[in-house]
């Protein structure tokens, strides 16, 4: 199939590409761009691994076309730390034992940024309805809430 | 969570044990740089993809590959007649497997829907999906049965025909394997007992879900050896299984386990390992295998679904006199764990109450169904059901209360496991004895920690249009740690100029922190940070061997060969803080990471450990140690569960629930709250609403997230998590084991709190809205 020009940003860097109209933004990332971090866990939209930022909101990069984000600026769990300095909420992660396996850890994480920054109180009703659409089959949610709520304090703190 | 809850009965000055450490690959995985195994695969990866079979019982007559081969990138086309014919089991176990060999790497027949009859290997997924289609196979379709009774009656089909497969216990009945064990005389015991209670209780084929599907990678590195990189928890069974139905040496195979997505049991199988390696021997290019998560579902080892008959003898006091357990269990269409999971139900559960006289009968019976296999729990969580929720009918039969019953029955330390050497995994067990218990501290934490606010049956006070009932239960547990007589690791230490340690372990993190927990094992030995020890594991050319992450073992076993090589590393380093110091070795205290000599001097092993390098007697220091285990010692809980019931529509909802483990010491309190948390989500799924369902012709209706319901974040309450520790005098630091133990009191403490809310009694599993509805309708309700 004949590919389309696109030009996005990722984690604040410009590209233009060639790609497939049938390429997933999913397959963009971890195949052309080489940003394995983003997982697959279904492939058609009901778990949640592959969730990446679209202009600051959660989207399931297995089940939006590469082309979609044409113009967009995306952000995938490699954009999150500043160099070597991770996020508040990356920090907590590591340090509150929310990571089991892990394979859902860069969803949960950007899912939980794009709250925070949404809404930066939420209730723990708010982040359990928030990162529900990101299935982990390790930790229960606990300690991922518990990370989160932990960073909404101290930012509501400051 | 409310870290308030966590109480810590035994202290100990630890220096970096028992400390909520953060897991030594955290970092890389909130980077998003941890590599899975996907990752490793390059663009020139080939792909190939599994031909499945849509007919239940079939047997292939015909395959025409033309077409598929026509479609451009494809490499080649497996069937049957390309690939050896080695009898094997896809069980990740010691050798010799004591599963039966009824596997073919790809075979004439097909048994499942779902099954293997073909593989293409393609340039890429797509190419290979698209010509997986355009595979011709004609069937000749055979007679299929679904049910495990029907498999054994005369005249049913019989599933494993084939003349080469061995271990088989009676194939003409479909029986893959049938265990008996008795102690004392049952019959006579409940002969003079003055009541006897029969329930039985029905559980269902549920899926581990790992959110990373299976995946392996394989490639010939330099030499032509065969490299498999695979998401597996038994990087060593999977190096031997692969050579053996390969017909190569183990010396040409080697398997490395990178970071894994989750596994849960499932990993412990060769699902894709055999074939890709195949592949990669086969053609000398790189194959990448990744199942769907269609596949994932059918194409794996889901837990075995049982039919269980509990009855039990009492006195008129409450004492039991005689506990026998009865199973059947679907074992599907091959017999990987088809024994040793059955045989884990009965040796689970049946310890828990003291008896003169116990009974476990039980087989595992082929259908046409997906295979079943290892599940978190290894049997013990269908066991648990039916014999927790079995007690609570018992007691209110009596007119006792189910937790004073129980208690008046429940093991306590110092006794002797009565079944344990009865039955062991086929074949005789070791001797147990319960040296620790903490399940009176469990059933205090959990207990205080649930319900109590409203006398059950009440309603929830919701509006005029819901009708509810609210009520608790519980249920009590024990599990295991560890194989005994089949276990065994190994452990490196190797000493660095600088005095960190490489720590070269074969045990496989799963994602649970073994490679932490293990690191912070042997930092406390050598009197260093965690962040001295660099840990490397699961490589079969790196790392001693292990047998591999199952049976609730690594941090009890694989921990000990951790301490043991430390220990022998600290010692060497000894001899040479000796020789820089002048003294005697035996004078030097080792404290806090430092040599203290009789006269106050002080040397760190940052120093001695620089010196054994570049002193007069220069030498790597490095040592190995194994073991193996030869115990089992037992970690209890206890889970109190508040449900409220709809009455209109079924539905239950936990709406609070605590659970209590003794785990012995708790290397790291953060990872075993990790532990037990999510054998409680696992375990509300399992009670509610996981569930692979089949059509008429046996074939899955809900293969996917959407359809087979896991718990959201969503779809639970807070869970309160509470750590009891004892200190097992046999493990390292006092450890036993906590990954499967949490999994097993949490369906029947929820079926028990659905009695005591609705005083209707649900004996199968998962409790839905239609069975709830149907029962509460049959009640009156």
């Amino acid at each position: 199939m004949k590919e389309i020009e696109i030009t996005l940003k990722v984690n604040g860097e410009d590209f233009r590409v060639e790609v497939d109209p049938r390429t997933s933004l999913l397959r963009l990332l971890r195949e052309r761009l080489g940003l394995t971090g983003t997982r697959q866990g279904c492939g058609r939209g009901d778990c949640g691994s592959c969730t990446v930022l679209v202009d600051d909101r959660p989207v399931l990069s297995c089940i939006m076309f590469a082309f979609q984000a044409d113009g967009k600026s995306v952000t995938t769990i490699e954009g999150v730390a500043k160099g070597d300095r991770l996020s508040r909420l990356q920090e907590l992660f590591v340090e509150r034992g929310a990571i089991q396996c892990g394979y859902c850890t860069p969803a949960m994480i950007l899912v939980g940024e794009s709250l925070l920054r949404r809404n930066p109180s939420p209730t723990r009703e708010e982040i359990r309805r928030a990162i529900s659409g990101v299935l982990c089959r390790c930790t229960g949610y606990e300690k991922i809430v518990d990370a989160i709520e932990e960073a909404s304090t101290e930012e509501g703190r400051r | 969570m409310k870290h308030e809850g966590v109480t810590v009965m035994a202290g100990a000055d630890f220096r970096v044990v028992s400390k909520r450490l953060p897991k030594v690959d955290g970092r890389s995985i909130v980077l998003g740089e941890a590599r899975y195994t996907k990752d490793f695969a390059g663009e020139d990866a080939l792909f190939a993809k599994i031909v499945r079979s849509p007919h239940a019982h079939a047997r292939l007559k015909k395959i025409d590959r033309t077409e598929a081969l026509a479609v451009p990138g494809v490499e080649l086309v497996l069937t049957h007649e390309d690939v050896p014919r080695i009898p094997f089991t896809t069980a990740g176990q010691n050798y010799p497997e004591p599963s039966p060999y009824d596997t073919f790497m790809l075979d004439s027949k097909v048994r499942f829907v779902g099954d293997r009859v073909a593989v293409v290997v393609a340039r890429d997924r797509l190419t290979a999906e698209r010509a997986a289609r355009l595979v011709r196979v004609e069937y000749e379709i055979l007679p299929a049965v679904y049910d495990p009774e029907a498999a054994m009656r005369e005249g049913a089909p019989v599933i494993h025909d084939e003349p080469d497969a061995t271990g088989i216990h009676e194939a003409s009945r479909n029986i893959a394997a049938s265990i008996y064990a008795e102690v004392g005389d049952v019959d006579a015991e409940l002969g003079k007992a003055d009541f006897v209670f029969e329930h039985t209780y029905f559980s269902q084929y549920e899926q581990q879900v790992p959110m990373e599907p299976h995946v392996t990678y394989a490639y010939l590195d330099e030499s032509g050896r065969l490299v498999i990189i695979t998401a597996t928890q038994v990087p060593f069974h999977v190096r031997r299984i692969v050579a053996r139905v390969n017909d190569v040496p183990i010396s040409r195979v080697r398997v490395i386990k990178p970071r894994i997505g989750g596994a849960f049991g499932v990993k412990q199988e060769v699902i894709l390992e055999d074939l890709c390696g195949h592949i990669a021997l086969r053609t000398g290019k790189p194959v990448l295998m990744e199942l769907s998560r269609e596949e994932e579902f059918y194409g794996t080892r889901p837990r075995h679904p049982m039919k269980l008959t509990c009855r039990t003898g009492v006195m008129k006091d409450g004492t039991i006199t005689a506990n026998e357990m009865r199973v059947i269990a679907n074992t599907g269409s091959y017999g990987s764990h088809g024994l040793t999971v059955p045989s884990n139900t009965g040796s689970k559960s049946l310890p828990l109450y003291r008896a003169r006289a116990m009974r476990y009968v039980a087989e595992a019976v082929y259908t046409n169904l997906p295979v079943a296999g290892a599940f978190r729990g290894y049997g013990a969580p269908q066991g648990y059901f039916a014999m927790e929720c079995h007690m609570d009918e018992v007691a209110r039969e009596m007119g006792m209360d189910p937790l004073e019953f129980k208690r008046r029955n429940l093991v306590r330390a110092g006794d002797v496991d009565p079944i344990a050497v009865k039955l062991g995994e086929g074949k005789e067990g070791f001797e147990r004895e319960i040296r620790t218990c903490g399940i009176e501290e469990c059933i205090r934490l959990a207990g205080g920690a649930v319900g109590g606010k409203e006398p059950p049956g009440a309603g929830s006070g919701a509006g005029p249009f819901t009708r509810t009932r609210r009520g608790v239960g519980f249920a009590l547990c024990m599990h295991g740690t560890g194989i005994p007589g089949d276990d065994m690791a190994g452990a490196t230490v190797k000493v660095n100029e600088d005095g960190s340690f490489n720590l070269l372990i074969g045990a496989t993190d799963l994602g649970t922190g073994s490679d932490t927990i293990l690191g912070q094992m042997a930092a406390e030995v050598l009197g260093v940070s965690l962040d001295d020890v660099v840990v490397y594991s699961s490589d079969t050319d790196f790392t001693p061997f292990d047998v591999g992450a199952y049976a609730s073992s690594t941090t009890y076993v694989s921990g000990t060969a951790v301490v043991r090589a430390a220990e022998k590393v600290r010692e060497k380093l000894r001899l040479v803080a000796a020789d820089l110091a002048g003294v005697a070795a035996e004078s030097l205290v080792f404290e806090g990471g430092k040599f203290r000599t009789p006269d106050g001097r002080s040397l760190d092993i940052r120093d001695v450990a620089l010196k054994s390098f570049y002193g007069e007697s220069k030498q790597q220091i490095s040592e190995t140690a194994s073991f193996l285990n030869l115990d089992c010692p037992p970690p209890f809980g206890a889970c109190f569960a508040e449900v409220e019931v709809d009455l209109d529509t079924g539905m239950v909802r936990v709406t609070d629930i605590a659970s209590a483990v003794d785990v012995g010491r708790a290397i790291n309190p953060d990872l075993v709250e990790g532990q037990i948390v999510g054998s409680v989500a696992m375990g509300i799924g399992y009670a509610l609403t996981e569930e692979m369902l089949f059509s008429a012709e046996g074939r899955m209706l809900n293969a996917s997230l959407l359809d087979y319901k896991i718990a959201s974040s969503l779809d639970l309450p807070d869970i309160k998590a509470f750590i009891v520790e004892t200190v097992e005098p046999s493990g390292p630091f006092g450890v036993k084991s906590v990954g499967e133990v949490g999994m097993d009191p949490i369906a029947p403490a929820i079926a028990n709190a659905v009695f005591n809310a609705t005083g209707v009694r649900l004996r199968e599993l998962p409790m839905t809205p239609e069975r709830v509805l149907a029962a509460l309708r049959e009640a009156g309700l």
